[in-house]
């Protein structure tokens, strides 16, 4: 039964809503109960942006994720300082090692650092970090299936971006090969 | 139609458009910009006008103006913009004029803060504005039902001749959610606005539009019209959602998104083997007394879960008749109640250790 509650967090113009914009829209497209529920006011415009998004196969309660994140994903060190803590036993954490050098404390909690704006770099789109991250996210936790991510992507930004979506298809798969390696 | 996903606040400014709203005027504050900014994208593409007025007395006036002229029209605002509407509010409604209000509620008092909130409650629900006047009060708690509600006030202000409140607060307005419009079918019977000062053409005397009632007898009468249809009202459009009331042991009372919090709470705890029900007023004002008529047999008392310090409790001790006890648990100024805080105030009821 799937029921995720994510944690996307990082600075303001790293695409943390964006990621879980896509995650929700996709979520819907495959019948599954969504929500989103951003941070909003000051620290959106340049400090600590975070949103809160649920994937459920059943009702969802509180849009409000407390203490009880299946999953955070961090792209800057403050959101991994403030959501650390958010994290259920046994869940995950994310973390953007490109811009994080700190290790996660908690030993309840599954860690994996990637290098997502290396990786970014690489595909000669910094701007595509968060889609690594996701990517990873996705490979590890399944709430979706990255067509339906490719397809919000569409719905999302609309048409006019529809060029974007193989870069964008190609950062969710190096995300995703990442993580597995990691496993293997 | 499919469902979409949408922004709450958006959400508002599309179930209005959709319900034939034309006119809109607001001015901006945090956090429900997005109604204002959906509205001024949107309805001039449908033939529409939106004016950002220069305060929030003049978009309420405006509102005024094109509701006496027959006009579809709606205004939003947050809290302390909401508080400055309450002159126009009170006019309009002793005016008897339709129209929706919409507000976002953030923190008090004051300027307070942008972050979620409900004490605007009795602001809501007693009359923010001067004399004997009530409006129909909405309190969604999903976007699914914010829709749906919106749409449903246009009809209901109408059918009244009164102004109707929609209340949310910063979470149900920024959060995304997906929404369906469904072909809307109106539950009233709508009368030709035969009233509304939209010229005579030489063919009629002139409309009157007015709260001003100088011979005390008349504005005595215009009271007890105005009573008369507050009790339609009252006995017409009172409603609640009931959730897992069978054997509860307590019962929360929760609106909007607090309900949903609640809802949490309640999942959680009936892991723990204790049942809880939940009362959710989806309109504040007709309060729905009757949904409190038959509680439980189990049920010890009541919960009141509020993001303020304390508004709808005295309405649940109203409706109760103060026959049981009834607590208390809230969180204000933009701090959101926590599942486990509420579960560990329902133990606390009834009186076990946590």
């Amino acid at each position: 039964m799937i029921n995720e509650k994510v944690i996307c967090a990082g600075f303001g113009g790293q695409g943390v809503m964006s990621m879980g914009q896509l995650m929700t829209y996709a979520g819907m497209l495959e019948n599954k109960e969504v929500s989103w529920l951003p941070s909003y006011g000051p620290e959106m415009r340049g400090g600590t942006a975070n949103c809160n998004v649920i994937v459920s196969e059943q009702m969802i309660g509180s849009p409000v994720i407390t203490n009880d994140a299946t999953a955070a994903i961090v792209m800057n060190l403050p959101s991994l300082d403030k959501f650390e803590s958010h994290v259920e036993a046994g869940g995950m954490i994310l973390v953007n090692s490109s811009l994080i050098t700190k290790k996660v404390k908690r030993e309840d909690v599954s860690a994996y650092y990637i290098p997502a704006n290396e990786i970014a770099n690489e595909l000669g789109n910094p701007r595509i970090a968060n889609m690594v991250m996701l990517g990873a996210y996705l490979e590890l936790a399944k709430p979706v299936d990255t067509g339906s991510i490719l397809e919000a992507f569409k719905k999302v930004f609309g048409e006019s971006k529809a060029h974007l979506v193989p870069l964008n298809k190609e950062a969710l798969e190096r995300g995703a090969a990442f993580v597995k390696a990691l496993r293997a | 139609m499919a469902k979409v996903l949408m922004k709450g606040n958006e959400a508002i400014g599309a179930a209005a458009i959709n319900a034939g709203c034309r006119y809109f005027f607001g001015y901006p504050i945090t956090p429900q910009n997005e109604v204002p900014e959906y509205m001024s994208r949107e309805l001039p593409k449908v033939g529409g006008v939106f004016v950002q007025a220069e305060s929030e007395v003049a978009a309420i006036n405006m509102v005024y103006g094109a509701s006496g002229a027959g006009a579809r029209v709606m205004t939003s605002s947050s809290s302390p913009g909401i508080a400055l509407k309450q002159e126009g509010i009170t006019y309009i409604a002793g005016a008897e004029l339709p129209c929706v209000i919409v507000n976002i509620m953030r923190g008090g008092p004051g300027l307070g803060g942008i972050q979620p909130a409900q004490s605007d409650y009795n602001q809501s629900t007693r009359g923010g504005g001067n004399g004997d006047y009530k409006l129909l009060v909405y309190a969604p708690a999903n976007l699914q039902e914010m829709v749906d509600m919106v749409q449903e006030a246009f009809d209901a202000a109408d059918y009244y001749r009164n102004p109707v409140l929609v209340v949310g607060d910063g979470m149900i307005g920024q959060m995304m959610e997906p929404v369906e419009f469904k072909p809307y079918v109106s539950k009233y019977e709508l009368a030709e606005k035969t009233w509304a000062t939209d010229g005579t053409k030489g063919k009629r005397g002139p409309n009157i539009i007015n709260s001003l009632f100088l011979d005390p007898a008349k504005l005595e009468d215009h009271n007890v019209k105005l009573q008369a249809k507050y009790k339609a009202i009252k006995e017409n459009e009172a409603r609640a959602e009931l959730y897992n009331m069978d054997n509860a042991q307590v019962v929360i009372v929760a609106y909007g998104t607090t309900s949903r919090i609640a809802k949490n709470a309640i999942e959680s705890l009936k892991k723990e083997g204790i049942e809880v029900g939940l009362i959710r007023p989806q309109t504040l004002w007709p309060f729905p007394d009757r949904a409190f008529e038959t509680l439980p047999e189990a049920c010890k008392g009541l919960l009141v879960v509020e993001m303020s310090m304390g508004q709808m409790i005295d309405d649940v001790k109203l409706a109760t008749s103060c026959r049981l006890p009834v607590e208390f648990y809230g969180r204000s100024g933009g701090m959101i109640p926590e599942p486990d805080a509420i579960a560990d105030k329902i133990k606390e009821m009834l009186g076990g250790v946590k």
